[in-house]
């Protein structure tokens, strides 16, 4: 029997608190999930800094794309199965893709690309067509698989319903990603009938569609995503966390730039610092020498540099204030200079957070050909967009939800408001 | 500090309008590939490269009055079209002042179709590959548009052009 075709000797299983247990018969996932790159997600946490809020929330990568290829694999082989939609020669390619999409994802994701102006996306790709043991084993496939499974995380298969699977507006990556995340945080609201919507899901010429009479459980599903966005993942402590962790990096690398002698050579992030990162790196780097480093630099000459360490690892988060931009705008520039006046950097030490800084998005039917939205099939065969037919989704999408904040250290100004009148001033201006 | 919300009402004002979140959003992507500072995150999406990130941005700024929406019927589908208002063209003057190239840029993309720069973004979403590559993998992504190889040709004509105005 071929690699591709070869089965276990007997079903293994993965315990999982989403979804009770994750079957893997196919001996090449089981190969892949092997793999020192798949297993250094264990080490790269799914919501970054979300757990110094809920601190259930330490998951991981690693449970997150199990979890996402389980529930492919749902859909392939009691849902797709047999339909003439869906061709069979594709099981492999999307459970491994599945398995594999976050498989470049680095430390604390989300901060580390913006900082660094990276694409995990792009990581991913690099780590399934390099010198890599995840490249070997899918290699072992055929010589153009690791390629296939890559275009599909890239979004540029030519089977564009492989795609849609993984990377669409209901897919396996959000469902799984829901569901998890409130298990691990505690929170009720990110719970929706999963079995409902994979027993409704239709394979169709380029895309899943929903036939109409799974409509509600879709609005579960849709409400679950609206509510997770402003509950937990636009939590503003998990915010404060996230900004000094991005202020952290900032500062390291200003610092590396300017020739600052550290006492600890920042190996792992030269090559971030300057923009000249082999795979080997990215793949070296997970959260456990971030915060070997964080430590380390608590005891940083460095002012700056060692405050924002002790802040981030004992959790002395910044405080926030709301903040209308509109009305507000010009509160920013009248801060930057009561900062610079008091000698507090601003650069560091005051940040304006939006809700545009965190792109999770939640369902929008968009413009024509702006992106793909969720489609119900009729009992006549015709599609229609979900929020036409649905008032609940309609009501959501159709309505705007934005939030502003202004980020500061709190600890700092009232502990010096006696004897620095500026901080008595910044406190009463940001606090409005 | 808002920079990057003040970058983006200030593009709108040099366009004066944009017709179609579809064409805003190539506009952006063609303005960053063409390396002025736009920060925005692009994926790849079924019809080319997109930023949720400048999706919400412009939804603040709407909500924030320093841009107008305006829409209209099409009968299949929407159309939005966005311009600068006072109150934001007085917030963009808080941002860094823009490069003397980026209105000539804006310009030449705002003359363009969406179609057209529907093109020429996923043209550039894959220009780190050859051109014979570059072509095959929009013809696999964008299979329904049926491109011709005139547009192909067109589109990399444009992208040359684009790439002169922007270091002019």
């Amino acid at each position: 029997m071929s690699y591709e075709h070869e089965k276990l000797a007997e079903e293994k299983v993965f315990k999982d608190p989403v979804h009770r247990y994750i079957h893997v018969r196919d001996r090449v996932i089981w190969d892949v999930i092997d793999t020192r790159e798949f297993q250094r997600l264990r080490r790269i946490r799914q919501l970054g800094t979300t757990y110094l809020v809920f601190h259930g929330a330490e998951h991981s990568r690693f449970q997150h794309s199990l979890g996402v290829y389980e529930i492919v694999r749902r859909i392939i082989d009691s849902g797709f199965g047999g339909r003439p939609e869906w061709n069979e020669d594709e099981r492999l390619v999307a459970l491994c893709a599945a398995l594999l999409h976050d498989l470049g994802h680095g430390p604390f994701s989300h901060a580390f690309e913006k900082v660094f102006d990276l694409d995990h996306e792009k990581f991913t790709q690099a780590i399934l067509l390099g010198d890599t043991e995840v490249n070997a084993v899918l290699r072992r496939v055929s010589p153009e698989f690791p390629q296939r499974v890559a275009d599909v995380v890239g979004k540029t298969y030519k089977d564009k319903l492989v795609i849609s699977l993984i990377s669409s507006q209901i897919d396996a990556d959000r469902m799984d990603y829901l569901q998890r995340d409130a298990y691990y945080t505690g929170v009720q609201y990110g719970h929706f009938d999963m079995e409902r919507i994979l027993r409704v899901m239709r394979p169709a010429e380029e895309q899943v569609v929903i036939k109409s009479s799974g409509m509600h459980a879709v609005e579960d599903y849709i409400m679950s995503r609206y509510q997770m966005y402003w509950q937990v993942y636009f939590h503003p402590v998990s915010r404060s966390a996230e900004v000094i962790l991005i202020k952290i990096l900032h500062r390291a690398k200003a610092l590396y730039k300017d020739g600052y002698a550290f006492q600890q050579d920042p190996a792992p992030f030269r090559s971030f610092f300057d923009k000249t990162i082999t795979l080997e790196d990215y793949i070296s780097l997970d959260e456990g020498v971030l915060f070997t480093y964080f430590q380390l630099w608590m005891k940083e000459q460095d002012p700056i540099l060692s405050d924002l360490c002790r802040r981030f690892i004992n959790r002395k988060l910044f405080q926030y204030a709301e903040f209308d931009p509109a009305k507000e705008y010009r509160k920013i520039g009248k801060l930057d200079s009561l900062f610079k006046e008091a000698g507090i950097d601003p650069e560091y030490y005051l940040v304006t957070d939006s809700s545009s800084d965190l792109p999770y998005d939640f369902y929008r039917p968009g413009e024509e050909n702006e992106r793909v939205p969720i489609y119900l099939q009729l009992p006549n065969g015709e599609l229609s967009e979900l929020s036409r037919s649905s008032d609940i989704v309609d009501a959501i999408s159709g309505k705007r939800r934005t939030d502003h904040k202004i980020y500061f250290p709190e600890d700092i100004l009232e502990a010096g408001q006696e004897d620095n009148p500026l901080y008595k001033e910044i406190l009463q201006l940001v606090r409005g | 500090m808002l920079a990057e919300h003040a970058k983006i009402v200030q593009m709108i004002s040099l366009a004066d309008e944009v017709n179609g979140r579809k064409k805003l959003q190539k506009m952006v992507y063609i303005l960053k590939k063409m390396e002025f500072p736009f920060v925005e995150k692009y994926e790849l999406h079924m019809y080319g490269p997109y930023s949720e990130e400048l999706t919400l941005r412009i939804e603040e700024l709407c909500e924030m009055g320093f841009l107008d929406e305006t829409c209209t019927d099409k009968g299949s589908y929407v159309q939005y079209t966005y311009h600068a208002t006072e109150d934001g063209l007085k917030f963009s003057e808080t941002g860094d002042t823009p490069l003397a190239s980026l209105a000539p840029c804006i310009n030449k993309l705002n003359k363009q179709s969406s179609r057209f720069l529907e093109l020429v973004s996923t043209l550039l979403y894959f220009d780190h590959l050859e051109r014979s590559e570059q072509i095959e993998k929009v013809r696999i992504v964008k299979n329904k548009l049926n491109f011709s190889d005139e547009e192909m040709d067109t589109a990399f004509a444009f992208i040359a052009e684009m790439a002169a105005c922007a270091v002019a």
